[in-house]
């Protein structure tokens, strides 16, 4: 029962990531993020 | 086992040159500016890393809820969930360049490998404050005058980030040498402390600071990449415990949040009784 309770909820999860996934792809945040990482991140390389 | 073990370096090894597989970059000091870059890698792999194909979604996530734009990531989050439901941590074990370099640097002899450091408890829980501290509220709600939040894991925090990028960056860069200051060496005193420590200690950054590690070990519990524990074959001799360089308490969790899936225990259980499912109920 715990088992199936289990995989009924890493299916649910996996529905929603990939929902959330193409929501968010729909609404432009994968070209903000190529935007950001197409130039060289100051901050992260520890200058900024 | 020990071909496992193999199997699972070889994977690493070529996942992290996949990943950082612009070559170009590492000879010219620049970094991979085409449209893959839109699409978030696994593991902790900086962006500004001049191999980087890809993105890190840690970097990735703090972006997008420091910009003006957007004040939450639907595409990093459904990212991370699909890819956490469908591994887990194996991610740190298979997937992360990051980890391959922690655990090339354990392989080294040395004296006493300490599977616990001292406040181990504590230790263990400054990767959530990286997680929901630096990566989401920081980032959120420290805004300047312009609206944009800085991504304080990345700038304060991120060994990886000064090992994959600022270093070489850096070191192929004059206009970078004479910026390189405080910051710099901050950054640098953490990736050495980081480094020496992976030699006795298994994975110091994984256990103690990865957000990404945090992330995914909230996963652990239903990702479909799962271990299983068969108790009727099961004699508790304690060998998968003895094995683990993590100190996970197998046989008790043996989808514990702090596993990394290494497997090093399945391929010690002389029973067969702790086993490795993927999209099984079992």
């Amino acid at each position: 029962m715990k088992k199936n309770k289990t995989l009924l909820i890493s299916v649910f999860a996996l529905a929603a990531g990939v929902i959330m996934l193409a929501a968010g792809v729909l609404r432009g945040e994968a070209r903000a993020i190529l935007e950001k990482a197409v130039v060289i991140c100051l901050e992260c390389i520890g200058i900024g | 086992m020990k071909i496992k073990s193999k199997l699972r370096l070889i994977i690493q090894c070529a996942f992290a040159a996949l990943s950082n597989g612009y070559l170009k970059g590492f000879l010219k000091g620049r970094i991979y500016s085409g449209p893959l870059k839109a699409v978030c890698v696994p593991g902790m792999n900086c962006y500004s890393c001049p191999g980087a194909l890809g993105s890190c979604p840690i970097g990735s996530l703090q972006a997008i809820l420091g910009s003006r734009a957007f004040n939450l990531s639907l595409y990093v989050l459904g990212f991370l969930t699909v890819t956490g439901t469908l591994l887990g941590r194996a991610v740190c074990s298979f997937l992360c360049p990051f980890g391959l370099i922690q655990d090339l640097l354990y392989k080294i002899p040395f004296p006493k490998k300490s599977v616990r450091l001292p406040g181990e408890k504590a230790l263990k829980y400054l990767k959530y404050v990286m997680l929901f501290l630096f990566v989401i509220i920081l980032p959120s709600f420290a805004v300047g005058e312009t609206g944009v939040g800085a991504p304080f894991f990345c700038k304060y925090v991120c060994p990886v980030g000064t090992l994959e990028a600022g270093v070489p960056l850096v070191l192929l860069n004059k206009a970078f040498r004479y910026a390189a200051g405080a910051l710099f060496t901050h950054k640098l005193v953490i990736l050495a402390v980081i480094l020496i420590l992976s030699v006795p200690v298994r994975r110091p950054f994984c256990r103690y600071l990865c957000p990404l590690g945090a992330l995914y070990g909230f996963f652990n519990r239903f990702s479909f990449y799962r271990y299983t524990v068969d108790r009727e074959k099961c004699t508790s001799c304690g060998a998968c415990e003895k094995v683990c360089d993590i100190g996970v308490s197998v046989l008790k969790k043996p989808n514990s949040a702090d596993c990394i899936r290494c497997g090093k225990c399945v391929g010690a259980c002389p029973g067969g009784a702790l086993k490795t499912v993927f999209f099984r109920s079992g």
